[in-house]
């Protein structure tokens, strides 16, 4: 044997040779998950690996990245890098990162170590666990990144805790307990097609761009140390899919139902995303509007034309997320602003110019329904009557977002779906979150709803500040207005000292 | 089909049923036309209180911080309950008005359409 392999006969032993057909126990009790969900696959060897990556190179390649990252990373944290933003406002979509999505890309990490072991063509197996190793590398560099952070912002100091309790986290950790409570080939047409295909863009672009448009260097830092490892997740999650539709033709109604729940899914998540965009951001990218229109309508309408020739349609509610474009992020503004006392993140009154942005960009819908709004809150909280809603909201059974949501064809009216089951009544926010609901009315069922939990008192007691308290939130730190927030006070004191400093030099 | 699971007849726990609730049900009330208030608000209350308490207590208490809500005109208000029209009683209790656990009430004030009539 030859002391050194050439590329093709590396990649075929260190990938596909590494598998093989058991003897002593069958293959169907080794994977025991692989067929209860109704996918028939014939051959496995049929895979075709897109990257032709080995796990050798696999890892020089990251150690390469990590030294790079971990180098700005430290660079960062001694010239005082936080100062550098645009505005302390920015890091509360920060705090809503490594709150709602950092926790996700450690559960990525335990799940496709699951699935890599539980499917049994090697190919994807292989791929499966260098994205396990990917994601674990994400939370990771996230954490670190952000610990910077800590040391200065407030709601940054529990968000593990806070992810698996707080009502608007629930959001997220839904989201992907439900993934992971799925079998192998949902979990991958939910987490690789649907979400890292589909929709990775709209979390990835706003969330970099956005950092480096306020000058938050560390995040656009980490956030470029993972992108080449979102191209390998997004070819993975679109070849899972052409595979699965090529194997059998019984796949197809499976997979396409699958698609139906995990945009609409997926969709429903990235309403957190929105609102970041258009009020979050003190320097703005663009409009939810007009990302939705580049990386879902114009990208994703391309993707389903490909798919047409398997049998594949365009997820229905599609239609709904394009009615809802030019108003979604204000109706997810309006229940951040009004329940901000219970959440680990400030929101604010909205100023003249960032109003006529609004205007502008979401012409239909902004002075037409949500400037009086803002206008009439603003004028309250001058007068010391800051809006708080004390009442606890009703969720959506499905997505657990509170049912702010408006009818796909009349924006002045709330959109209420419900399903009777077993004697039960469940409410739901859209029709995309009751179909999911009726087609597996026992999954649902259990859901772990925070307002109806504190109606139970599992949350720490009765009062909102018992509740806060067991979210282990620093009250009049973590939670409400920016204005007078602590981060507000401090920010201007840095500042002048900052200023000093420079004026010393 | 209940839900695709690797166990047959796989049965989910209902995380939400009555019993859970302390002899409270859950109740929701909307305000049409009002989306300053974002979304429904949710309540435990016991079936036997009186539909009384509703109109002195929580709305006002939840409602009250809206210039519309003192120039309610409750003679003209209507009422439904998952769907159903109906009137109210103050001396009835809600399960008399046939709310149950989880029902919506939702209430329409006439000519009322939110901070400049914008419906929020």
């Amino acid at each position: 044997m030859a002391k050194k392999l050439g590329l093709k006969q590396k990649y075929q032993m260190m990938t596909r040779g590494l598998g093989w057909d058991t003897t002593y126990q069958s293959m169907d009790k080794v994977y025991p998950f692989d067929k209860f969900e109704g996918i028939k696959v014939h051959d496995w060897d049929a895979w075709e690996d897109p990257f032709r990556l080995t796990m050798d190179s696999y890892w020089k390649l990251q150690a390469e990245k990590e030294r790079k990252l971990y180098a700005v990373i430290d660079s960062f944290a001694q010239n005082n890098g936080h100062l550098g933003i645009s505005d302390p406002r920015y890091l509360n979509a920060v705090k809503l990162f490594i709150q709602g999505v950092s926790p996700l890309e450690y559960m990525a990490h335990r799940h496709f170590a699951h699935v890599a072991r539980n499917i049994r063509g090697i190919g994807p197996a292989v791929a499966a666990q260098m994205q396990s190793l990917d994601e674990l590398r994400h939370a990771q560099t996230q954490i670190h990144t952000i610990s910077h952070y800590n040391k200065f912002f407030d709601g940054i100091h529990e968000w593990r805790h806070m992810h698996d309790r707080v009502w608007y986290l629930s959001v997220p950790k839904s989201f992907f307990d439900d993934a992971v409570t799925a079998g192998p080939f949902e979990f991958l047409t939910a987490i690789s097609f649907s979400f890292e295909y589909l929709l990775t863009n709209l979390l990835f672009v706003p969330f970099m761009s956005g950092a480096a448009y306020n000058g938050d260097l560390a995040t656009v830092t980490f956030g470029f140390s993972a992108q080449s490892d979102e191209s390998r997740h997004m070819t993975l999650g679109l070849e899972v899919i052409k595979f699965l539709l090529e194997q059998d033709e019984a796949n197809v109604p499976i997979i396409q139902r699958w698609l139906d729940k995990w945009f609409w899914r997926g969709y429903r998540l990235l309403t957190l995303v929105a609102m970041m965009m258009d009020y979050l951001l003190p320097k703005k990218i663009m409009s939810w509007q007009e990302a939705w229109e580049m990386y879902y309508e114009e990208a994703g309408g391309a993707l389903f034309q490909d798919l047409a020739r398997y049998g594949i349609k365009e997820p229905m509610s599609a239609a709904v997320a394009r009615k809802e474009k030019n108003r979604l992020s204000s109706e997810a503004w309006a229940i951040f602003y009004q329940y901000t006392h219970a959440a680990a993140f400030h929101t604010w009154d909205i100023d003249e110019e960032h109003k006529a942005w609004l205007a502008e960009k979401y012409p239909e819908t902004f002075d037409k329904l949500y400037r009086p709004r803002l206008d009439f809150w603003e004028k309250e909280a001058a007068a010391g009557r800051r809006f708080y809603n004390n009442a606890l909201p009703q969720l959506c059974t499905v997505c657990q977002i509170p049912m702010g949501f408006t009818e796909p064809d009349d924006p002045t009216t709330i959109c209420f779906r419900e399903s009777e089951y077993k004697g039960e009544h469940y409410h739901f926010c859209s029709d995309g979150c009751k179909g999911i609901f009726d087609n597996e009315p026992e999954k649902y069922v259990q859901s772990w709803l925070p307002v109806h939990q504190i109606f139970q008192g599992n949350c720490g007691g009765a009062s909102v500040e018992d509740v806060l308290k067991w979210y282990r939130m620093n009250l009049g730190a973590d939670n409400l207005d920016f204005s007078g927030s602590p981060e507000d006070k401090f920010w201007s004191e840095w500042h002048r000292t900052a200023s000093r400093a420079e004026a010393a030099e | 089909m209940a839900v695709v699971a690797l166990k047959d007849n796989y049965i989910g726990e209902v995380a939400d049923r009555v019993e859970n609730f302390h002899g409270n049900q859950v109740v929701y009330f909307n305000w049409e036309k009002h989306l300053m208030f974002c979304a429904a608000t949710a309540f435990p209350l016991p079936p036997d209180m009186p539909f009384g308490a509703v109109l002195e207590q929580i709305l006002p208490t939840y409602y009250g911080m809206h210039p519309d809500f003192a120039k309610i005109d409750w003679s003209k208000v209507t009422w439904t309950v998952d769907g159903k029209a109906f009137t109210p009683d103050p001396a009835k209790s809600l399960k008399d008005h046939g709310v149950r656990h989880k029902s919506l009430i939702r209430f329409t004030t006439p000519g009322l359409d939110g901070i400049d009539g914008t419906c929020s």
